[in-house]
């Protein structure tokens, strides 16, 4: 709900590991509602989210342990360079944060060494967007909930993301993806779900 | 994956704002320069009189330590629920109120510690003498974490609520008046002869409460705000 406006509703859709949901829709369907939800960040209306049969709301923390968000806030601090606050983030998500890993994360989403250690403040929105989705390759966490994470990227990074996203569902993982561009992934491994709004 | 402990996860919560303190050390620094100022003012302005400035300094000295960690509440939560960092940390596989003590103890060594060190300063600027001073440190050693937890709860209620600086102060202060009692009491109490035990007693007592309940309803108010 959103104000007095149901945003959507019946939603009954279960994603297996190795695969990915991409949650569709027009501006204001509620593609952010919903993935807030399966965070627990907002709580539903009616029904359940459920991770291995249990509701996350119960699960709590436990549930918290297996997901790695990436919202449409970078969530990164303008005021640190992009290694400290991956760093920082890493740092309390239990995720991979050594200083060399991080430098390597940083490369692997495409920025350049010589932006590692500016101010995050200094870099463009396409740059700060990057600096959070290098946590994706820190991330040894099996659930990803990722919201709009093609925002302001290039068409090189959008690649090299979405290669991201494809070598964690080979390993068992398996993603939430809100997005309003299309995603670059096998018929198989990949849903969709359309929300009307 | 290596989990971290509640304790790293803390530290890492209270290493991250002190960085980003020293970042914007001017910021930081403006409680600060609030305390010093008016405190500095009173004497200016109600006179050179060495017994009324001693009868009202503590009062001023406790008014205006509060009035500076109001000042910096607004540091607390705001910039994290703005740049998403928040919605991050309460979704990380830690109790949130354990994150909050990271961030409130942060508040404190920011702003609340430098009124601490400060105090013996301004406390000889209104003829306090010797053990009246070291009393005025100790209330504040004890009273400024306990305006910080206190602080916490309301800045966390207010997050995303346009006007929250006013609406933050009529929160806290009701909330801020025992603290700020037994505080100067226990100087004013020192200056009379009569001993500060009580007071101090009482200070202590208002922080372990507040040690033990503000973390989960900050936590609480927080969640609602992301919601």
């Amino acid at each position: 709900m959103r104000g007095e406006r149901r945003l959507f509703s019946d939603v009954n859709v279960k994603v297996e590991p190795g695969t990915l949901l991409a949650v569709v829709g027009e501006n204001g369907s509620g593609k952010t509602s919903f993935l807030r939800i399966l965070t627990s960040l907002l709580p539903p209306e009616e029904g359940a989210v459920l991770w291995q049969g249990q509701d996350i709301r119960q699960l709590k923390e436990q549930y918290y342990a297996q997901l790695t968000y990436i919202g449409h806030l970078n969530g990164v601090k303008d005021d640190l360079t992009p290694i400290e606050n991956l760093m920082a983030s890493a740092g309390l998500t239990g995720d991979q944060h050594s200083s060399p890993l991080v430098q390597e994360a940083l490369e692997s989403v495409g920025l350049k060494r010589t932006v590692h250690r500016l101010p995050t403040k200094v870099l463009s929105q396409g740059q700060r967007r990057r600096v959070a989705l290098a946590r994706l390759w820190l991330s040894t966490h099996p659930v990803w909930l990722l919201d709009e994470p093609f925002t302001s990227l290039d068409t090189a990074s959008t690649a090299l993301v979405t290669e991201r996203v494809q070598s964690h569902l080979r390993g068992g993982g398996l993603a939430v993806v809100v997005t309003h561009q299309e995603v670059a992934l096998p018929s198989d491994v990949i849903q969709r779900l359309r929300l009307n709004g | 994956m290596t989990r971290p402990g509640m304790w790293d996860a803390l530290c890492g919560v209270v290493r991250r704002d002190l960085l980003l303190a020293m970042r914007r050390r001017s910021d930081a620094a403006m409680p600060v320069f609030f305390l010093v100022i008016v405190a500095s003012l009173f004497p200016l302005g109600v006179g050179p009189e060495p017994a009324v400035l001693r009868t009202i300094g503590p009062g001023v000295l406790w008014v205006a330590a509060l009035l500076a960690c109001l000042l910096s509440l607004g540091r607390v939560f705001t910039a994290d629920y703005l740049d998403g960092v928040l919605e991050q940390m309460v979704l990380i596989a830690q109790p949130l109120p354990v994150l909050v003590v990271g961030k409130v103890f942060a508040h404190w060594v920011i702003a609340g510690v430098p009124v601490v060190l400060l105090s013996p300063l301004l406390g000889l600027q209104f003829g306090l003498d010797g053990e009246a001073v070291a009393v005025l440190a100790l209330s504040l050693l004890l009273g400024t974490p306990t305006l910080s937890m206190i602080g916490a709860i309301g800045a966390a209620l207010v997050l995303g609520v346009r006007g929250s600086g006013l609406l933050v102060a009529l929160l806290v202060l009701p909330l801020y008046v025992p603290v700020l009692i037994f505080g100067a009491g226990a100087v004013a109490s020192s200056l009379a002869g009569v001993g500060a035990e009580a007071n101090l007693s009482l200070l202590g007592a208002c922080l372990v409460l507040s040690l033990f309940f503000a973390p989960w309803a900050t936590a609480a108010a927080l969640r609602i705000a992301l919601e």
